[in-house]
């Protein structure tokens, strides 16, 4: 009987530390964007999101159920407030969204798994822009063409961010949060400071910066009056591809090649930038920046200590500064980005975020409808510019004084001057437009680890070298 | 009476009492082993999958930045083992001794950090470790009059940044591997050797390192497997998988890039594969050299 009982007691056991080791597997460390191009915007809200799951359903119970994920916890209240609205509005349609947010990592792996797999995925799903070649290779077996739910909105969008969720087959798969247009900042309080000029001085100044060799004239001026080796105009990246994206958007280059194209990395635009930017930095009018990008608690460290007073970021970089730079208040001036040479291109869409709609859904037509609306409509586009600090893509909002002149939206009271005015400025044809095709991860990340590297921590590094060697890597891929 | 029979079969009972661990072995190991094998000969696309050979194979041969993340991972691997095995076995000696006072204070702080989430201390070392002046390792070369050095990026330093959250972390992991070895070692033989006039030294040399070793080869297998996946401190650290001239890149975060940020499953696969066989020869040829697949000699 002992003997029995003994036995029985060790079958109990193993069988529990058999379903125990079920569930210890180690989780999957959450990614939060790296510093490549088309990552950072990701970066400080993934990492917020990733220590827990919240899951949160809102909208009528009553209603169509719809099943969505996000890796940024206030896209999903952008949701929320949206169907609440759409609620309102077709009452004979309402719906009920479960939104879940995960880690971007995690979040990114299960939505590929589950596709693949063929269930599990939800309706509506964020997707990293860095992460999109992945998703959408699955065209329309895996994802449901947004073209006849947003072609009411198309003529006002912004063509090139539409283009950036565009399928192989020329279909739209993704919806679009942010334009991402680079723009130039400038500590306009630093530079008066040390120029010993008023702000309305130094802003003409920087209004009559039209190509990159006045923004160099601009600086020395600038470290002339400042007298001090240690501080600098701008920081150049070893860890992020925004200067060398606006470069070629300001040529019209694209290295991906686009769909139909092979990579080609050696291209004049670059190399213009990076030998630009070596000499920058041989004669101290640029540094490297800290931990390799601006977007990173180094970089605003940096910013704060007036090391440096410009840099080119995208729009969506003013919430850095409303979050982690709030004593900059009033000092910052946006402005237009400098040029190669007088009529080109002067922006770029940097980073963002494309929701899909999957197969999977079991109500592909509403989900479809009502994420067009949330993302593209007049009411969505006022609530992701409130709300999530965004420079939206349809551009029939950024005349809009609603949006532009309103001085209650904090970004609109942070800044010396509104950011729709300069958006406004750069018009949506000057913005560039850098394809996220299947190559784009390997350019990014072989630029970002090597290239910027070698040639900006050595200045006299040869750059002609060193894209060779990015295309030989690249080559070995494609 | 047939269901007592069977378990009273010392045939069968012995099959009874393994099954769970059979079961979980074949279901979560080998079937993802097989399938893994099989993938690597893969290339696994979105809509379809080809069958492709070697081409993996061949081109993971080509490829330089897999080399450079097997040769990170070897060295890290190599100096973990230099480091975490020789330290964590003298602390553990004198846990054991008279010597230290208040020993479950230091025990407990050494062993806190394996309780941290590597997320948060990998964070915290990279703004430790960080290029800025304001880093903490930056304020200390600067309080000698250095200036500021460029951590993480540079090969040399960061390994080190690599090898001090290795340490941080897992000393006292290996420490308490060791405590309990020494525990099992009768305290007659100590008395014995007392009696022969042995020193500390030659006590430790002659009996506690001899009877110390089937904990020192549990902690020597899983410490170069360990040190061979290595991947989270790398990502934590470099906040990501890139690294500059991918200094912190390892073989599984080589495999993470290729399988989960490029969704190539099948080279990634095949990367994973011959992570299998590098661990696989290294811990053989220790285990044989270790004579732990001789038979017990009587």
């Amino acid at each position: 009987m002992k003997k029995k009982l003994i036995s029985s007691i060790m079958s109990v056991a193993m069988a529990a530390s058999l379903l125990a080791g079920c569930g210890s597997a180690s989780g999957t460390p959450e990614s939060t964007g790296s510093s490549d191009g088309g990552n950072t915007e990701a970066t400080e809200s993934g990492e917020a999101a990733a220590e827990e799951t919240p899951n949160s359903t809102f909208g009528d119970a009553n209603g169509t159920h719809l099943e969505m994920w996000t890796f940024v916890e206030l896209h999903g209240q952008h949701y929320q407030d949206m169907a609440e609205i759409w609620n309102e509005q077709n009452p004979d349609r309402t719906i009920e969204i479960t939104c879940t947010t995960y880690p971007y990592g995690d979040m990114h792996t299960k939505l590929l798994t589950s596709l693949e797999a063929g269930t599990g995925a939800p309706d509506i799903c964020d997707v990293e822009v860095g992460q999109f070649p992945n998703v959408v290779a699955g065209l329309d077996q895996w994802l449901v063409p947004l073209d006849d739910y947003a072609k009411d909105y198309m003529p006002t969008m912004v063509p090139a961010r539409m283009q950036t969720y565009q399928g192989e087959d020329g279909h739209y798969y993704g919806a679009p949060y942010h334009v991402g247009a680079a723009a130039m900042y400038y500590n306009v309080a630093a530079m008066s400071e040390a120029m010993g000029l008023s702000q309305e001085d130094v802003i003409a100044k920087i209004d009559g910066v039209k190509t990159w060799s006045d923004y160099e004239t601009l600086g020395k001026e600038y470290l002339t009056a400042l007298g001090d080796d240690s501080k600098h105009f701008t920081s150049v990246d070893t860890g992020g591809t925004d200067w060398l994206w606006l470069a070629m958007a300001e040529y019209g280059d694209d290295w991906t090649g686009g769909f139909d194209n092979p990579a080609n990395c050696k291209l004049e635009s670059v190399s213009k930038m990076l030998k630009m930017q070596q000499g920058w930095l041989k004669d101290g009018f640029a540094e490297i920046s800290p931990d390799g990008h601006v977007d990173c608690e180094a970089g605003f460290q940096n910013i704060m200590d007036r090391n440096i007073v410009s840099f080119p970021k995208a729009l969506w970089y003013m919430s850095r500064f409303t979050n982690y730079m709030p004593e900059e208040k009033g000092n910052w001036y946006i402005a237009k980005c400098p040029v190669f040479e007088d009529g080109q291109k002067c922006s770029v869409g940097i980073g963002g975020t494309g929701t899909v709609v999957t197969q999977q859904s079991q109500n592909k037509e509403l989900a479809a409808e009502f994420l067009c609306w949330a993302k593209m409509s007049d009411e969505g586009e006022q609530h992701i510019w409130d709300k999530l600090g965004f420079d939206v893509c349809n551009t029939a909002m950024w005349t809009k004084d609603s949006i532009a002149h309103d001085d209650n939206n904090q970004y609109n009271a942070f800044f010396i001057n509104y950011p729709y005015d300069v958006l406004n400025d750069i018009g949506m044809d000057n913005i560039g437009k850098i394809s996220v095709v299947k190559i784009s991860p390997t350019i990014n990340e072989y630029v970002c680890t090597t290239t910027l590297n070698q040639v900006l921590e050595d200045p006299d590094y040869s750059v002609d070298d060193s894209l060779q060697e990015l295309q030989d890597a690249v080559d070995m891929e494609q | 009476m047939k269901g007592k029979n069977f378990l009273y079969s010392q045939k069968v009972a012995p099959y009874v009492f393994v099954l769970p661990f059979i079961l979980s072995f074949a279901f979560f190991w080998v079937y993802p082993l097989i399938t893994a094998f099989t993938m690597s000969f893969q290339d696994i696309g979105a809509i379809k999958t080809d069958w492709v050979g070697f081409a993996n194979y061949t081109k993971l041969l080509k490829d330089k930045v897999f080399m450079i993340a097997v040769a990170n991972s070897t060295k890290y691997m190599f100096f973990t083992l230099v480091l975490l095995i020789p330290f964590p076995m003298l602390f553990a000696v004198l846990m054991d001794s008279n010597i230290v006072k208040a020993k479950g204070v230091w025990k407990a702080v050494l062993y806190m950090p394996a309780l941290t989430s590597v997320v948060i201390s990998g964070t915290l070392f990279r703004l430790m470790f960080s290029e800025y002046k304001t880093g903490q390792m930056n304020l200390i070369t600067q309080a000698f009059g250095l200036g500021t050095y460029k951590w993480l990026k540079n090969g040399w330093s960061g390994m080190l940044a690599l090898l001090v959250l290795a340490c941080w972390r897992w000393t006292g992991v290996n420490m308490l591997y060791f405590i309990s070895g020494l525990k099992s070692i009768d305290s007659s033989l100590y008395e014995a050797a007392d009696i022969d006039g042995a020193s500390p030294v030659q006590k430790f040399l002659y009996v506690t390192l001899p009877l110390l070793k089937p904990t020192t080869i549990y902690v020597l297998t899983i410490s170069v497997y360990a040190g061979l996946s290595m991947f989270l401190e790398s990502y934590m650290l470099w906040a990501g998988n890139s690294s500059p001239n991918n200094i912190g890149l390892t073989i599984v975060g080589y495999l993470y890039k290729r399988g989960i940020e490029k969704n190539d499953m099948g080279y990634a696969c095949a990367v994973g594969v011959v992570l299998l066989i590098v661990a696989l020869i290294i811990n053989f040829a220790q285990l044989i050299l270790n004579g732990t697949f001789k038979k017990e000699e009587d």
